[in-house]
């Protein structure tokens, strides 16, 4: 039986029916019925942030922490293109969002009215799918599919524009549906006969490894455990990219660390010199190829991936699965099983011999300093006195993300959340927040530098309000570290703009919040400054002053394949400027 | 799938390898919502592929669906990617590549306005008949064909037409279909 309610009425109903409880946004002129509807209930909490951008990667934080859908309520105009950045964002780290965005009046479109801009027009590229409605008795249905197509197959974002007249109108309410949708159908379970095919290379494999990505952590906390069984049960090494971090838990002897360009040795190592590759819900992404025409040269490999787009996209698999991750190592593990394949022990001992000889690089290790905080000393003690809580990681974009990558290590899915694809300087601390408050009891950090961490500074006064006690990281080195190890690599040192000649002091910026500030720059004093920072009740903002010109290694410079890395200890100012090559040179 | 033996060296293809560029026909089968067709364009752009010739139009007018048929080119990696991007595409029912299958049926129409006086006006004329084309408007001093055919064919016949007194061309793009009684 269809209920008649306004627009904005729905739109709150519809948000009730598919279980939301928290939603972040800000108000403007479009969306004022809605919010007006937001204040005469209590069902959905509205967390207002301080800026739109801020709203979606809150939403993505909350997203990724909880496996739920995270839901953004923006204005026109203005509103719904600072939402284009964490449109992006998610789109290219598939988190399933939900946008809302206010509309000028239907009979006011196309006429440059005050706040209109073609917001499905520009998000078209940046989203899964968008829908204008410009009819009330669509509006129910369609936010019910954009929930459905938000986190069905690949999850992504999706944006509904509903226009100030459809959110005064009245008409019908319909509930959500089980029927299918008309075309958007994803494959969720695999061909069984190349889960077989699968299973009999990975068995004859003398040189196995386990690649896994975000779709191991987007397929849900089973395809994890699934994961972890598989890889046990075989015996197989396992490395992951940036976004799979926590779906196999990195305290274990099988896993390798991560991999790509600011990966472990080992891990890359194993890549390139393997003879079976086993991706699990990964794209072969640049970053963790290197110069493609000498990836992993040996290899048979195997794919799977809920998005057929994914496949033979920048490398060509043999052995191609479509299909959601839980559900195909749950047929895998069963198909192994039944089998039981007698492998090559032999192969498989001078294999791990061959992996701990890599090891033994230490390709991680670094010139630690008794004057200076190394960054990744830093790192390795956020890590050592945090590691027994409950806690939440989440990154900004450069030097501090890779290191955070490289020394915080994770045994549970959902408990890292970074930009990974689109590397969105500005992302850490309004996704620490939508974490925060996903997990209220939990410890949530923000691992920051402090280029990224101004960029979206306002939304401190959002976790005051709030009550959110984030704790903000920053690695400080008066550099956009990154950007200046990049010079350095390419440009002959010459630093363009690199350096930010007057940061704010971030103890007083830290207060001025109504946030606590916190300063070390001194490795002796360090651990008792991260104690004070995790003992301390409110958020924080911790400036954590390091060396300020160390660079980010391992590193396979651009151009480069897996086994021309460059190591961190004893390589020359020389050789990292020489290290890209022409080629190299043009590749981000 | 092409695995019934796994090869000793994994079959991909470096940049050394470079593989030929070839012509398909895309069928693509939409809902004919708001917006299908720049989701359609915008995927091409967006990702660097070729639009050689492009035609929409509502073909099932009770289901509201629409038929987009797009000739494209690219090495056949590249059209497998295509497809898929298309297919992510939450509007898009089928997409079917007709070239590959062997099923093209493709057709087009062209208008051709040619003028012109004595021996050249009768010798356009003559041509046309050999062609098929239908003199749709005239005067003493110029034709406007209508010719539908292959694409290849259209192309002969502007060919011919430019000696003759060519002034404009306006084509439809190709429209194609399968061979064969099921649906495509």
């Amino acid at each position: 039986m269809a209920r008649t309610m306004t627009g904005a009425e729905m739109v709150l109903e519809a948000l009730k029916d598919q279980g939301v409880e928290h939603i972040f946004g800000y108000p403007g002129g479009a969306v004022l019925p809605i919010y007006d509807e937001l204040f005469q209930q209590d069902k959905v909490k509205h967390i207002l942030v301080r800026q739109e951008g801020g709203a979606l990667h809150a939403a993505e934080g909350y997203a990724r922490s909880s496996g739920k859908v995270g839901v953004a309520l923006v204005t026109s105009g203005p509103g719904a293109t600072n939402a284009v950045t964490g449109l992006t964002d998610a789109l290219m780290d598939s988190i399933p969002l939900v946008c809302i965005t206010g509309q000028v009046p239907t009979h006011l479109i196309g006429n440059d009215a005050f706040q209109e801009c073609d917001t499905v027009g520009i998000t078209r590229p940046c989203t899964k799918h968008n829908w204008l409605v410009k009819n009330v008795n669509d509006l129910a249905r369609i936010l019910h599919e954009a929930f459905y197509i938000a986190k069905a197959g690949r999850p992504g974002p999706v944006v509904v524009d509903i226009p100030k007249d459809v959110q005064f109108a009245t008409g019908n309410y319909v509930g959500p549906s089980n029927i299918a949708h008309k075309t958007y159908k994803p494959r969720v379970k695999p061909d069984q006969t190349a889960v077989r095919d699968a299973v009999d290379l990975m068995a004859r494999a003398k040189k196995p490894v386990f690649y896994t990505g975000g779709g191991v952590i987007n397929s849900g906390p089973k395809a994890s455990q699934l994961l972890r069984e598989l890889v046990r049960l075989t015996g197989y090494p396992i490395t992951s990219t940036l976004m799979g971090l926590g779906a196999y838990p990195a305290s274990d002897k099988q896993w390798l660390g991560m991999l790509g360009m600011h990966g472990t040795y080992e891990a890359n190592l194993a890549m390139h010199d393997c003879d079976v590759m086993v991706a699990v819900g990964a794209r072969f992404d640049d970053r963790i190829t290197g110069r493609l025409d000498a990836f992993a040269p040996n290899s048979l490999k195997i794919q799977i991936d809920i998005d057929p787009s994914s496949i033979n996209k920048n490398v060509k698999v043999d052995i191609p699965i479509v299909g959601d991750v839980a559900y195909t190592l749950e047929d895998m593990l069963r198909v192994w099983k039944s089998k039981a394949p007698q492998l090559d022990k032999a192969a498989h001992k001078s294999w791990w011999k061959q992996i701990d000889g890599w090891r033994a690089k230490k390709s991680l290790s670094y010139k630690n300093s008794n004057d200076v905080i190394m960054p990744q000393y830093a790192i390795e003690r956020l890590f050592a006195l945090t590691k027994d809580r409950d806690s939440y990681i989440t990154t900004e974009v450069g030097q501090h993300q890779m290191w955070a990558a490289q020394f915080y290590h994770f045994d549970e899915p959902n408990r890292w959340m970074t930009s990974g694809g689109l590397g969105t300087m500005g992302y850490g601390l309004p996704a620490a927040i939508g974490a925060q408050l996903a997990h209220p009891k939990s410890l949530v950090i923000d691992i920051a530098g402090d280029a990224s961490i101004l960029m979206n500074i306002q939304e401190a006064s959002t976790a005051v309000q709030y009550d959110l006690p984030v704790k903000v990281f920053i690695l400080n080195n008066q550099y956009m570290g990154m950007v200046r190890q990049w010079q350095q690599l390419l440009h002959g040192n010459r630093l363009s703009h690199s350096y930010t000649e007057s940061l704010p002091d971030f103890v007083k910026l830290a207060e001025a919040y109504g946030w606590t500030g916190m300063r070390c720059d001194d490795p002796a004093e360090l651990d008792d400054a991260i104690r004070a920072m995790i003992e301390t009740k409110g958020p924080v903002i911790f400036d954590c002053r390091v060396a300020t010109l160390a660079n980010c290694f391992p590193m396979i410079p651009s151009g480069k394949a897996h086994n021309e890395m460059l190591l961190g200890e004893d390589v020359s100012d020389e050789e990292v400027e020489n290290a890209i090559g022409a080629e190299g040179k043009v590749l981000v | 799938m092409n695995m019934a033996k796994p090869l000793a060296k994994s079959h991909y293809v470096g940049p050394g390898a470079v593989q030929a560029v070839v012509s398909r026909t895309l069928s693509v089968l939409v809902d004919n919502e708001p917006g299908v067709l720049a989701r359609v364009i915008g995927l091409f752009s967006g990702r660097g592929y070729n639009i050689d010739s492009l035609t929409v139009t509502e073909t099932e007018h009770e289901k509201h669906l629409s038929r987009i048929t797009i000739v494209t080119r690219g090495t056949p990696d590249v059209i497998e990617q295509i497809k898929h991007q298309l297919e992510r595409l939450v509007p898009i029912h089928r997409v079917r590549d007709l070239t590959n299958e062997g099923v093209a049926l493709e057709r087009e129409l062209a208008l051709i306005k040619v003028s012109g006086k004595g021996e050249k006006r009768i010798e356009a004329l003559r041509i046309a008949e050999i062609f098929r084309a239908k003199v749709v408007d005239t005067s003493t001093e110029h034709f406007v064909f209508e010719v539908t055919g292959k694409p290849s064919k259209i192309e002969e016949f502007i060919q011919i037409m430019t000696e003759l007194g060519l002034v404009e061309v306006s084509r439809t793009g190709i429209a194609a279909i399968g061979r064969g009684p099921v649906s495509s």
